[in-house]
Order: structure tokens, then sequence, then C-alpha cells
């Protein structure tokens, strides 16, 4: 601790932010926390660029005409959305922001197992992110966000090749993210640390991680025969000399289900951390959570066909999916129930993070929900490639994991920056976040059923109505993200001082003064207790 | 150290994780085609010479003999040893590529590498020649990643020797011995896979 | 660590590798109908097991190691049945001539 008495505010204890400063001492730093940061700005970035596009498109569907952009600049508008949100913002966002950050510190580690490999695997997200800005800049790609050949592969005059390059380049980020956390939480928790005394947080970090090894090297492959298809012209998904368009989707598809799975575990790890701390209790039937994690990941990989129920595969084979479809819900009502269930008899505040929580529940039950009925074959038959879809996607999506984002973003807030950011801005941000989005996304469920499909850039007049609000709600959806924008910037240099635990949270990470010191530990922590042991407050008055 | 030497080792299982799938990726392309088209494929074998894929198999299967005998020195701190089979694992690595370029080549001049002058002559059944180009690309991309996979494991290899003859490994150091000879076995693994399914379709079938 | 295998054991191993090599060869030369690909996978899957007991040592390694070892292989089948429950349910393979 420093004796010089100067401006209070020099009066820092070491921490990984102060430590050193400089540029190189950012991109060439092999510490967890600030390779986190490094990520949390790339992928803000990359989704407000996403945003745009995403304005773009509610602006077009204003009106039932096509009148502002015709269809093929439509298309590379919904197609760009797609590729920026899916590969570029939802697959790494948790995992490489909080889970960076969090991971090894709530296991009681200093950093995670490869830190060089952590930051290369930085470096490669930036350059997978180079090849999609160009792909944008040059002119765009319209095939969708899902490639389908022959269109991708044969007859789109756009920059599929760049597009698809810097998915695969992204891909092996999520690889090497993945790798690293299965690696760090096998051989480096603390001594107590053992798996049952695991944050929900790292279990769901771990089985996401299972799913990024185990499926992305199959996108990898999938893309990489689509561009030397394009390439090359010679091909095994061009139906003109035998091939079969169908097998492109399953192979993309073997990889992109799964990925969504990526994209929600970790907004699930979020959601048992925060809930048991503002419910000042321990989570409910912890092994189930936890074992729900693991059978969500091992499930999600036999579930992929219910994106092809009218592409022509077969009945049997869809009726294979859509059973395993219905099964794959299970664990995550379980996970659900048990979060209920945690709040039961809970002493609960209404924190923001907590309003974060309760947006999630709420909105991540209709998004899981409408997915039953899209594995309903007969359903599925009426409202595929419908609004229905986008919808549903919407909700387990962003009402699912862009406010479990948000919400371990405010939760964290404190801890990554040693600042705590303006309380009544938050809760006001996440009431309109909340209604826009609602506002965005349920009039989209009543036009899918009506009939309006998917990635067409105009419509019947009769749906306008239902599309002016679902422009007006992203209008209010856009503040409500632009808003924290804002104020966490605010309080990074205007925001009172935290404390080691605004939150009086439990957590390893948490024994640490916020921001953490660069190597997070003085001494290697030994565990005790279990994890969320918040009953013993009423005993010892922990705080 | 040890701890070390674990999460090492797991991480290399945990990538070579991704490899099996990246390749199995390609393996269920095939085996799908394989199994729409079987007597497209079939024909296809007049074109391979199985001779030089199972010297290439031989080539690879010495090869992981001296990597794993040149691990076997690292841990015993063998240096001359090690340095050895490096290099003579090195050399058949390198003879595998090698006998992969002589087939190339004769593809080449077989007018058998699609779009770079493919041309299959099946007059009595024409879809045969589009569905034997399918397996060529499949060919040409299996044993083409299979070979990218060769390059940087003889990349690899030539990084450990140099460490090697620093002298950097030791009984208690030969991480990056033993975690470099796991890629390779696996790439050997690859191949020991994709010679039967590639050059032994349909040896006894004379059907075109 | 674990114990190391003696040279004697690697070559052993090598030339049993050899040797099924040739067995694939050869075997490949005779007609077996449908059972041909059936042996040529076998005699490729009974190598691979050697190359991961043997020379990548997973035959002394940690019950985790074997799990992930095997956990790749797993998937990998877990991909290949699941298209083929399309592709076989879709009636295009030609029965009895997919071999």
């Amino acid at each position: 601790m420093s004796t010089v008495l100067q401006d209070p505010r020099a009066v820092e204890a070491p921490n990984y932010l102060n430590q050193e400063y400089g540029w190189k001492s950012w991109l060439f730093t092999k510490d967890h926390k600030r390779i986190a940061v490094l990520y949390i700005i790339s992928i803000t970035v990359m989704f407000f660029i996403g945003g745009i596009f995403a304005s773009l498109i509610r602006l077009e569907l204003l009106t039932p005409q096509g009148d502002l952009v015709n269809s093929d600049t439509y298309n590379k508008f919904f197609t760009m959305h797609g590729i920026v949100m899916v590969f570029f913002f939802l697959i790494p966002s948790i995992p490489a922001t909080l889970g960076n950050f969090f991971v090894p510190m709530m296991i009681g580690a200093k950093d995670l197992a490869f830190p060089r490999i952590n930051l290369l695997s930085w470096y490669i997200y930036i350059a997978g992110a180079i090849f999609a800005l160009a792909a944008i800049v040059l002119g765009g790609v319209d095939t969708g966000w899902t490639f389908y050949t022959p269109f991708s592969s044969t007859y789109s005059n756009t920059f599929v090749i760049t597009a698809a390059v810097g998915v695969f380049i992204a891909g092996f980020s999520s690889i090497l993210t993945g790798l690293n956390f299965i690696v760090t939480v096998h051989k480096m928790r603390a001594p107590g640390m053992t798996w049952g005394r695991l944050p929900l947080f790292v279990w769901a970090n771990y089985a996401t991680s299972l799913i990024q090894v185990l499926g992305t090297p199959v996108v990898a492959i999938t893309l990489a025969l689509v561009g030397l298809e394009r390439a090359f012209h010679i091909g095994i998904f061009d139906p003109a000399i035998g091939g079969d368009p169908i097998l492109f989707q399953h192979m993309f598809w073997f990889y992109s289900h799964p990925a969504v799975y990526i994209m929600i575990l970790p907004g699930m790890g979020v959601i048992s951390e925060i809930i048991t701390c503002f419910s000042r209790k321990a989570i409910f039937g912890y092994p189930f959570v936890a074992g729900s994690s693991l059978g969500i990941a091992i499930i999600g990989f036999l579930v992929w066909g219910h994106h092809m129920f009218v592409t022509g595969m077969s009945m049997y084979a869809s009726l294979y999916f859509s059973l395993l479809s219905f099964l794959v819900a299970v664990p995550s009502a379980i996970m659900v129930f048990n979060w209920t269930a945690t709040m039961f008899r809970g002493s609960i505040s209404f924190d923001t993070p907590m309003l974060y929580v309760f947006g999630f529940i709420g909105l991540f039950t209709i998004g899981g929900l409408t997915g039953l009925f899209l594995a309903t074959l007969g359903v599925d038959v009426h409202v595929t490639d419908t609004y229905f879809v986008v919808a549903h996607f919407h909700y387990v999506m962003v009402g699912g994991m862009v406010l479990a984002y948000l919400g371990g973003m405010h939760f964290w807030w404190p801890k990554i920056t040693g600042r705590l950011y303006p309380e009544g801005w938050a809760k006001f941000a996440c009431l309109l976040v909340f209604a826009g989005f609602n506002l965005t996304f349920f009039p989209q469920f009543i036009l899918g059923y009506l009939g309006q499909p998917r990635r067409y850039h105009a419509y019947a007049p009769e749906f306008q109505v239902l599309n002016v609000m679902s422009t007006a709600g992203a209008t209010i959806l856009g503040l409500g993200y632009v808003i924290p924008l804002i104020y966490f910037l605010w309080s990074m240099k205007y925001g009172p001082k935290a404390g080691d635990n605004p939150w009086r949270a439990k957590g390893l990470e948490w024994e640490t003064t916020s921001p953490p010191p660069t190597y997070n530990f003085e001494k290697t922590p030994i565990v005790t207790e279990e994890a969320y042991a918040y009953h013993s407050e009423k005993e010892t008055h922990v705080g | 150290m040890a701890q070390q030497f674990d999460s090492a080792t797991l991480g290399m299982w945990v990538f070579l994780l991704t490899e099996i799938m990246f390749f199995g990726g390609m393996f269920g392309a095939y085996t799908v085609y394989r199994g729409l088209y079987p007597e497209a494929f079939a024909s296809t074998s007049q074109f391979m010479n199985p001779l030089f894929g199972a010297m290439n198999t031989a080539v690879l299967i010495v090869s992981s003999l001296t990597m794993a005998l040149a691990v076997r020195a690292a841990r015993l701190g063998e240096q001359k040893a090690l340095q050895l089979f490096l290099i003579f694992t090195m050399i058949f690595g390198l003879a595998f590529l090698v006998i992969k370029g002589f087939e190339y080549h004769e593809h080449w001049v077989d007018m058998k590498v699609p779009l770079f002058g493919g041309h299959w002559d099946y007059s009595e059944a024409p879809q045969f020649a589009r569905q034997a180009q399918i397996m060529f690309c499949f060919y040409f991309f299996m044993t083409g990643f299979h070979a990218l996979h060769m390059v940087v494991g003889l990349g690899l290899m030539t990084t450990i020797f140099l460490m090697a003859r620093r002298g950097t490994f030791s009984p208690s150091y030969f991480t990056p011995v033993e975690i470099s000879g796991l890629y390779w076995h696996f790439v050997d693994i690859v191949w020991i896979f994709l010679f039967p399914l590639l050059y032994l379709i349909g040896r006894t079938k004379k059907l075109i | 660590m674990h114990s190391i295998p003696s040279v004697r054991t690697y070559v052993t191993i090598w030339a049993i590798l050899t040797i099924m090599t040739f067995v694939t060869y050869y075997v490949a030369q005779i007609e077996l109908g449908a059972w041909n690909i059936v042996v040529a996978l076998l005699i490729a899957f009974f190598k691979m097991m050697l190359v991961i007991l043997f020379f990548m040592n997973v035959k002394a390694e940690s019950p985790l190691t074997k799990l992930f070892a095997g956990a790749g292989f797993f998937w990998m089948i877990l991909l290949l049945g699941q298209f083929f429950i399309d592709y076989v349910s879709r009636g295009w393979m030609p029965e009895g001539k997919m071999w």
C-alpha cells in the first residue's frame, strides 16, 4: 500500500488494471482478466454492427412494399445481421468475457491453463472479424447466415468465401477457448474445490466448452467444403453432378444446433449465480442444475434435424429428431424449476442484475416453449420459415442470452472495474430492454402464425400494423442497449468505488479486491464450504 | 511440473478431439456418398494405386515407431537417441509426402484431378462420371487435408529437434516431445483409415 | 509418471501394425462381397487401438484421458449414425450393394 498522500484516487491498491499501462501491456498480456476486457470491447463493437443491420431490416419492414432497398440488398441485411450476431457476438459472448474473467477466479486459480493460447484465441477472433467486416465492406453476402447450398456454393454472386473464411477462423477462437476451459477446470481447481462445490457458472462454461470442442470442427470442415466447391466448381453439394444439398444442411446443423446451446448455457450459469445472491439462498437442487448443463450439452447433439423437417429429409429421421427435441427441453425446464424453487422463501432484492434474471426466466420460458411448438412436426410444417421461428429464436437468444449477459455485466461490473454503475439508470434501461424486446418480438409470433414468411423484404399489407409495432419496439430496445453503454463507460471514471463485495455475494471471486490483483489470490485459497453457502449468514452475519 | 505435464497432455487430447471431428465430418460426407453411389465409387479403384497407398501406410507406421522411441528417449534423458529418432521420424514423414506427390502427379497425368483436366470416361454409364468426380473430390480433399496436417507435423518435429539440440529436454521436462508425439500418432491414425476407404474399395470387382 | 514401455514392446507393436497392413492389402484382393469393407474397417480399428494404447501410451494414462480419447471416436460415430438415420430411411441407398 502506498504511503504517499496525494489525490485519494491515486492511493489505489495494485490491481490488474493499474499494474501496467500502455498498449503493449494490453496487446501482449497473458492475464485472463485483461483478455476478457479485450473481448468485452470487441464483442460490443460487433454487437452494435449487428444491431445496425437489425435496424435496417426493421426500417425496411415498416412498410409492406419493398421500397427502402431491393430484395438482393435486403438479403444481405439479414445475412450480415445473422453472421455477425451469431458468430461474432453470441458464440463468444459470455465464455470469452465473463467466463474468461471469472472461471479461473471461481476455482481459485491464478489464470487459465494456457494463458498464451487464451490471448491467441482473441487474436484469432479479431482476424475472423476482419474477414467478416471485409465481406460487409466489399459488398456483403446474401445467402443467409445458414449458407445453404447450392445457392452459397454455386449461384450466389456475393462474397461468400470471404465471409466463410471469417467464420472458419472465428471457429478456431471458439475451439481454443473451450479447450482452455476444459483443461483448466480439470487440472487447476484449488484444494477443496471439488466438482460438487464448483459454482454453477463453472459447470455451465464447462458444458459449453465440451460443445465448442466437439461441434465447431464440423462447421469448419463444412464451410471449407463450400468454399472449395465455390472456388473450384467441383462439387459435393451441387445436385447437377449428383451432390446432395441436404448433406450440407446435415453437416451445418450438426454444429449450429449445439451452437445455440453454446450461446444459452453460459447465460444459464450467470442466472444461477445472480439468483442465489439476490435470494440470499443456496441453489435448489445443485446436482440437477449441474447435471442438466451436461445433459443439454449432450442431447443437444442429437436434435439438429428439427431445422430440416421440410427440406426433404426422410419422415423417419424427422420423427427421431422431433422426439429428441422434446427430450432436450427437459433439462432446460429442470433448470427453470430449480431457479424458481431457489427464490421460494428466499430474501429477494430487486437490484438490476436480479431484474435481468426475472426477465430471463420469463422470456426464456416463452422461447423454450415455442421451441416445443416447432419441434412438433405438424405445427412446424405450418410455421417453419415464418416469423414464428424468428420470434422463437430471438426470445431465447435476446430474451434469454442477451439479458443474461447484461445481468452478468451488471452483477460483476463492480468486481471487474471497481466501480458501481448508477442503479437508477440501470433499472430504467432494463425496463426499456424488457418492454422494447417484447414489443419487437411478440408481434412476430402472431405474424408468423398468420403466415408472414421470414427473409422477405416485402409482405402482405394486412401485416403492417404488427410490423410497425415490431419496429417501434426495436427502437426502444436499441435505446435500452445504448444507455448501459454510456453509463458503464461513465462509471469507470465517475462511478463510486465498489469495495470488495458490494452484493455480499458468496464465491471466491468476491474474496479479492475490486478490481482484483493480477495474480488473483495472494495465497491459493483452500475451499471448505459448499457453493452458495448463503444459509450461514443467519448465524454468522457474514458481510 | 507434473500438473503442467498433465495439463498439456489433456490439452493436446482435447485438441485431437477437435481434429477427430474435423476429419470426422469429411468421413461422414464421404460415407454418405459412398452409400449412395457404391458402384461409381468402387469403379474408381482402377484409378488408384494401392501399392503406393500401402507403402505410405507402412512408412507412416514406421514413423510412429521412431516417434514413440523418440519420446521414450526424451523420458530417459537419452539426448543423442532423441535427436536421432526425431530425424528418422522426419525422414519418414518426408518420404510419405514424396510418395504422395508422385501419386498426385500420376493422377494429374491420367487426367483425374477434378477441374484441372479431370475427365472420367464412362461412355456406357455417364452418370458414373459425375459420381466418380465426387469421389475424387473427396480423395483430394481428405488426402490433401491429411497432407497439410503432415506438413504441420514436420514443422513441429523441426521445432522439437532444434529444442532438443539446445538441450532443452530432460527426464523432468519433455512435455513438448510428448504432445508432438500425440499429434504425430493421430495423423498416422487418420491415414490408417484413409488407406482402406480410398484405395481398397472394389478391388475385387471390375465394373466398367 | 508412468512406466516407460520397452523398445521391444514398441518394435513388437510396429511389427503387428505392418503385418496388419499387408493383411488389409491382400484381403482386399479377395472377393468377400459386403464383408470386404467390414474386414478392412475392423483391421483399421484394431490398428488404431494399438497406436492409441501403446504408441500414445493411453493404456497407462488416467481414466480421464481414456475418456477423452474414447469420446472423440464416439462422437464421430454419433455424427455418422445420425446422418445414416436420414439416408438409409430415405430408401436411396441401393440395398445389398452398399458396401
